[in-house]
């Protein structure tokens, strides 16, 4: 399978990476290639078959909204890189 | 007597008898990891003084009756992507270089209330991907039969700290065989268990649907007893099967007689190693003579399960690594100048090659356009997988075939071609796909010296048959067969 320049610029533009222009040339190699075998799952023929997303039966259970934790924001706050007032500190982002 | 060298089971015996304290086994496992670990790199993180002081709490609490299990006082070590409360947690990553979970994995609760003395964080792939820990960002682990080779992955850490003598015994995750595989290179036995048997709270993400905790031991027994410890159902957790605690150590019997085992056709073909294929099929052949009932069969869907697994995986990892974006936790770099470039720059330089190629991978087979042709499809051949087994099922209690198609790699060999590594998973992630429970256990040895694994592949909740079976054939061969490391 042959990858573009645009498409490998979308899908780090979906993960948030920035590539060099090395790293783009080698991640288009990488992933043609590797995307080229995974087409290899078209041999087997999946008309109608219900596709698989969990190995058991998972369904929304429904229970009461409880608070069972107690007060933690300072343990919470304790790894993050930046923080103020009790909360996570970004760059702003509203003028 | 040499501590390292007992299993688990027999210090835990000798510990509560008297004969050995707590102290002295976590002395001994030191010492070794002192001597061995330059060579060897089996831990991100060591904690002795925290060990040593947990060490005498433990001998307190045996000798009051507080703790009575068989593992009570048995130095254990904690792959790195597990969290442990107040020790940081890496997941072998930059961009959780410096973590400290506020909380502990439920697996690690059940460690520490059965009073088991946490000896540190093995390391490990970067966030659990690869299958020679090379990918770590704290180097690379050596294999302890030759320094030379890698330990597999990607619990190459905690499979080589057990065969080094470096912890009694340890826990590993599998996503797509990464205890069984490290288990096979190692020479140690590994369990990776039925989706759902044991709590993934507190285990770091990499793909949900398939991620598994499971023990990496010195032998079958030593296994079923941590697995014991760690199974049963945790609210914490929504896909952990509600059931009381498991008891597997009944299943070790010590016979097979009536055992229907299956060997797929398919497994012995081009890319097995033949002296990988001589060591598998001797195995089967001890089984047969202690009464199991071997056939072979067709187990057609699994020639996909590679494709994919690499599939479903990464578009699982794709969106559950979108979490590190520097804010929360983890590694946030410096000097941006907006919350995107933040983003940007953050995962750009925290994120390792093979996670940014995963991500890249998930992202594209989960985006419009390419969703039904990739990520779709591999959802229908996951069935049509669950399908070949669970018809394999209808006429075989469990199968029968290697763990990985070679012996371990030497270092630096599979990292310059990803494609090449990912096909060496070929007989582990159908398990994964499947939700099923195997065993990887040492079934020989090549003219290298290097550990052969033997796989047995159980039905959902069918470790009992894989525990027995493996027992069966420790007991009747010894267990060990290329020698202590």
């Amino acid at each position: 399978m042959t990858i573009t320049d645009e498409t490998i610029t979308y899908v780090a533009a979906l993960t948030k990476l920035s590539l060099s222009a090395q790293e783009q040339e080698k991640a288009k190699e990488d992933l043609g290639r590797i995307l080229g075998y995974i087409d290899t799952m078209n041999e087997l023929v999946t008309d109608g078959v219900e596709p698989m997303s969990h190995v058991i039966s998972l369904q929304n259970v429904f229970r009461e909204d409880e608070v069972t934790n107690k007060e933690e924001r300072e343990n919470l706050l304790s790894n993050a890189p930046a923080k103020k007032d009790g909360a996570f500190l970004v760059p702003k982002t509203v003028e | 007597m040499d501590i390292t060298k007992l299993t688990a089971l027999e210090l835990g015996r000798q510990i509560r008898a008297g004969g050995v304290s707590v102290r002295e086994a976590v002395e001994a496992h030191l010492a070794v990891i002192r001597e061995k670990e330059n060579d060897y790199h089996c831990y991100i993180t060591v904690r002795k003084e925290e060990a040593l002081s947990r060490a005498d709490a433990v001998q307190e609490g045996i000798l009051s009756g507080q703790y009575t299990s068989p593992l009570a006082g048995v130095p254990v070590a904690v792959k790195d992507n597990i969290c442990t409360k107040a020790v940081r947690t890496t997941c072998a990553s930059k961009i959780l270089g410096d973590f400290v979970p506020p909380y502990d994995a439920a697996v690690v609760e059940r460690l520490t209330a059965a009073g088991m003395v946490m000896l540190g964080k093995t390391n490990m792939d970067e966030f659990a991907m690869g299958s020679t820990t090379e990918t770590s960002y704290f180097g690379v682990t050596k294999n302890p039969w030759d320094i030379t080779r890698v330990p597999g992955g990607s619990s190459g850490g905690s499979a080589a700290a057990v065969a080094a003598g470096e912890a009694g015994i340890a826990l590993g995750s599998d996503t797509g065989g990464s205890i069984r595989q490290p288990s096979a290179f190692c020479g140690v036995t590994g369990i990776k268990p039925t989706y759902g048997t044991v709590s993934r709270y507190g285990l770091i993400a990499y793909a949900s649907s398939l991620d598994g905790i499971g023990p990496v031991g010195k032998d079958v027994a030593d296994c079923a007893a941590l697995l014991s410890l760690i199974s049963g159902g945790d609210r914490r957790d929504s896909t952990s099967v509600p059931q009381d605690r498991f008891d597997y150590m009944g299943a070790l019997k010590g016979d097979v007689r009536g055992m229907r085992i299956g060997i797929p056709k398919g497994y012995f073909q081009a890319g097995l190693d033949a002296q990988v294929a001589d060591a598998v099929l001797a195995a089967a052949k001890v089984l047969k003579e202690k009464g199991a009932l071997l056939s072979e069969f067709d187990l057609d869907a699994v020639d996909y399960a590679v494709p994919a697994y690499y599939v479903i995986a990464s578009a699982e990892a794709s969106s559950n690594l979108s979490r590190y974006d520097g804010v929360k936790y983890g590694f946030c770099a410096p000097d941006h100048k907006d919350l995107q470039e933040m983003y940007k720059r953050t995962r750009t330089e925290g994120f390792g090659d093979e996670v940014k190629r995963r991500m890249m991978i998930g992202a594209f087979v989960l985006s419009s356009g390419y969703y039904d042709a990739y990520y779709n499809k591999a959802l229908k051949v996951r069935a049509l997988i669950r399908q070949s087994f669970d018809r394999a099922f209808e006429n075989c209690d469990l199968i029968l075939g290697p763990t990985a198609p070679t012996t371990a790699m030497k270092l630096g060999e599979s990292l310059s071609d990803p494609l090449k590594m990912y096909l060496g998973d070929i007989y582990t992630v159908a398990v994964n796909l499947a939700g099923l429970p195997a065993i990887s256990l040492p079934c020989g040895c090549d003219d290298q010296g290097l550990p052969i694994g033997l796989q047995l592949i159980g039905k959902p909740f069918g470790e009992r048959d894989i525990l027995r079976a493996a027992y069966c054939y420790e007991q009747e061969t010894g267990g060990a067969f290329c020698g202590r490391c």
